[in-house]
């Protein structure tokens, strides 16, 4: 391959801070990687001159050059596979798949291939690829742009699930997720690519990619969230706060592996759990955050812990989304559930 | 419906058309130039024929440019548009059998078109309203498919069923060049081949994946690929109505006779945004649109009917008051669809019971009674 772009001076490294999106802070987090390590390429559908269908990677290619920002041909397969050859050759690829619905033809790429050849090649292979997934619903698109398929990574062993929620941990954790030597899903909040937020570009401190934040202290519940459903969360807290009720906020950040220590060290001082995501219920990331907890620290819950998650349905067509995603009143209702008040299953029997 | 008049095609026919740049009957001045393979598989095709297709072709370019402003004023979430993409659907769509059977993806609202599909279901599913708006067996037609590749197999396994219930007709699947890609598409061509499917691969290859011009998809002719699949090919002018048909006829024909499936590359182009929330001037240059606009498929038709003296003040007429009436009929079915039933979110998610999902459902409406008496 060839450079068919010279590099400008536009690669100058951002200092101090910015007010950005949260889409912009991952542009930024990319091209802070790609500036740090040569051997960071980018690829995937549309990434090149039209910078991501969500203009993530917009710029890069003016920037970096066509073989470091590489639009491939329509195959997801094709993606993932090429990824895995060219970390074993040295290099670490950050792939971008376009929409959640479109992960399924590299699947087997990602679950036999990038999560085991660590393991199958008894340490001697290393994947250091970063996939970029932008998930979840709320946008009002057709079928296969909302879903949220967080948990079949979670469940294949050698990959790290991580999912961000502001702009300052899109930054953060992305340039983490690049940096690491496992391979990273990295599941991006598309309807929060919009909302805006202060980002340090060389912060003295980050919290490990592995580990969950407290996003806000309290002291009778504890919400655990993750990606876009953290700002809805957060309106749960500040709705909660005016009726009396004190919740801790979690951010997971991490969905695999999950940080329990922190959920656990915040359930041993509320005894109450609720965990909300957009992802179906059944075999979902909830149900696991309520058995771990259950089995360590079920002497110190006072209820049974909640979720408040998606229907065990395919994600509905966008008139009927409203419904599907978990929001402000459904977390609410499962608050009070908890805290055994009033709500909607008050009357229910078994 | 136009029926060819010729039959017995044979593979060394469609072989003979495989290294030319691509077959043309009607090129972008509106000339008619003879072509003997193509010829006599629309020798049938009378002038009166060619202006149905010429109005086929007005209306669901109206039907576009309808469901493009319905998207703008808010109507609708999206819209792919078909724009210069005419030739190559009702040219395929109208070579078809009432029998056969259509898998395609999501831009082939033409082709819908031509299979009588209710015109307010073409655009329920860029409402939000519904994922799938038709029932596939009723108008022989699958729903859409928004994964790239997907039908091309489905398919296959259509044809091969059609075969082993001895029956003699074909299925035709459309896909775009960026498809030819995916591992699907060439699983499909393989496995067609290998069961002699009665499959037609309609290929259009309007020269654009999104932002991806075709080249990153393919180093040769698209058309170049099937052979190597053991399936003869075609390269034909897709803005060009009457060689689209003439090659659509060949290959359904042989699918008809036994004979296997045929690969079609109709190039053509994608004049509009890949869909209504894209931007080709970030990718795509005035110049190469400008091209493609003097290659118009209906334009191309007037100057042929205009040399012929036959574009009459009653045929245009005639085209006109039809568009007139199916974007009013088409405006009005969108605006007045009525929306989903809140419940219907846990509807057809399978057939047997499914008590968790029940369990969900009814409480869901125990929540939803909190808020009665609300506003
Ligand atoms: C598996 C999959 N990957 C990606 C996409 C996103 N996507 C939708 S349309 C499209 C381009 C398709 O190009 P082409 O096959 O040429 O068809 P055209 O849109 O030009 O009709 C892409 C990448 C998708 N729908 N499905
Ligand atoms: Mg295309």
């Amino acid at each position: 391959m060839t450079t068919t772009t010279e590099t400008t001076n536009a690669t100058a490294t951002a200092t101090g801070t910015a007010t950005l999106t949260l889409a912009k802070s991952i542009t930024a987090g990319l091209r802070r990687s790609m500036q740090d390590d040569d051997k960071v390429i980018l690829l995937g559908e549309d990434i090149g001159k039209l910078g991501g269908v969500f203009r993530v990677t917009d710029g890069l290619q003016a920037e970096f050059g066509t073989d470091r920002v590489v639009d491939t041909p329509l195959a997801e397969s094709g993606i993932i596979g090429m990824s895995v050859g060219l970390a074993m050759r040295g290099y670490r690829p950050v792939a971008e798949i376009q929409f959640d619905g479109f992960i399924y033809p590299g699947f087997d790429q990602i679950v036999s291939q990038v999560a085991k050849l660590h393991y199958r090649s008894r340490g001697a292979v290393r994947m250091p690829i970063t996939i970029r997934v932008p998930f979840g619903g709320g946008i009002g698109s057709v079928e296969h742009h909302s879903e949220s398929p967080e948990a079949y990574f979670a469940h294949t062993a050698g990959l790290r699930v991580v999912s961000c929620s502001n702009p300052q941990d899109a930054y953060d954790m992305l340039r983490e997720a690049i940096a690491s030597d496992d391979p990273v899903m990295f599941f991006e909040p598309k309807r929060r690519y919009w909302s805006k937020g202060e980002v340090n570009f060389e912060p003295e401190e980050t919290l490990p990619l592995s580990r969950a934040r407290v996003v806000s202290p309290g002291s009778d519940v504890t919400l655990v969230a993750y990606g876009p459903l953290v700002a809805t969360a957060k309106d749960a807290v500040a709705a909660a706060a005016d009726d009396g009720v004190s919740i801790e906020l979690i951010d997971l950040r991490s969905i695999a592996p999950i940080d329990f220590d922190t959920v656990a060290a915040s359930v041993r001082k509320t005894g109450r759990l609720v965990i909300t995501h957009e992802a179906a219920q059944s075999g979902g990331i909830g149900g696991e955050i309520a058995a771990s907890i259950t089995e360590r620290s079920f002497n110190w819950l006072e209820a049974a812990p909640a979720r408040v998650t998606g229907f065990d349905t395919p994600y509905p067509p966008a008139a009927l989304e409203e419904h599907f995603l978990p929001d402000l009143d459904r977390i609410l209702d499962a608050v009070d559930r908890v805290l055994g008040r009033p709500n909607s299953l008050s009357d229910w029997e078994d | 419906m136009l029926r060819t008049t010729v039959s017995n095609s044979s593979d060394s026919e469609v072989d003979l058309l495989d290294d030319r740049d691509y077959v043309q009957l009607i090129d972008a001045e509106g000339r008619r130039h003879a072509n003997p393979t193509l010829d006599r598989w629309i020798a049938d095709v009378s002038d009166d024929q060619l202006a149905d297709l010429y109005e086929d072709m007005v209306v669901v370019r109206r039907i576009d440019v309808e469901a493009t402003a319905l998207q703008r004023q808010g109507e609708l979430g999206l819209w792919p548009p078909l724009l210069g993409q005419e030739a190559a659907q009702i040219g395929s769509a109208r070579a078809l059998r009432d029998d056969d059977f259509i898998m395609p993806s999501y831009r082939e609202n033409g082709v819908a078109y031509c299979r009588n599909v209710p015109l307010d279901d073409l655009v329920r599913v860029w409402r939000g309203h519904a994922h799938g708006s038709w029932d596939p067996t009723e108008y022989r037609m699958a729903i859409p498919a928004v994964i790239i590749g997907a039908q091309t197999l489905h398919a296959v396994g259509y044809g091969v069923g059609v075969r082993m219930d001895g029956a003699d007709s074909a299925v035709i699947t459309y896909f775009g060049d960026g498809a030819t890609s995916q591992g699907d598409t060439n699983e499909a061509m393989i496995f067609a081949a290998t069961y002699n499917a009665p499959v037609v691969f309609f290929c259009q290859n309007n020269h654009w994946a999104i932002s991806e011009p075709v080249r990153l998809q393919a180093a040769k002719h698209i058309s170049e690929r099937a052979p190597g699949y053991g399936i003869p090919s075609i390269r034909v002018d897709g803005n060009d109505v009457l060689a689209v048909m003439a090659a659509t006829r060949i290959a359904l024909d042989r699918a008809h006779r036994g004979g296997g499936p045929t690969f079609i590359e109709a190039v053509t182009y994608r004049m509009g945004p890949h869909t209504t929330s894209d931007d080709p001037t970030r990718y795509r240059s005035a110049e190469e649109l400008a091209e493609w606009k003097a290659k118009d498929p209906i334009t191309r038709l007037e100057k042929y009917f205009e040399d012929k003296g036959i574009f009459t003040d009653e045929l245009k007429a005639r085209v006109k008051a039809k568009a007139d009436s199916v974007a009013a009929e088409f405006r009005a079915g969108c605006k007045e669809m009525v929306e989903p039933e809140t419940m219907s979110v846990f509807d057809f998610v399978q057939i047997e019971a499914n008590p968790v999902l029940e369990r969900q459902r009814a409480q869901y409406a125990a929540y939803l009674a909190n808020f009665e008496g609300e506003d």
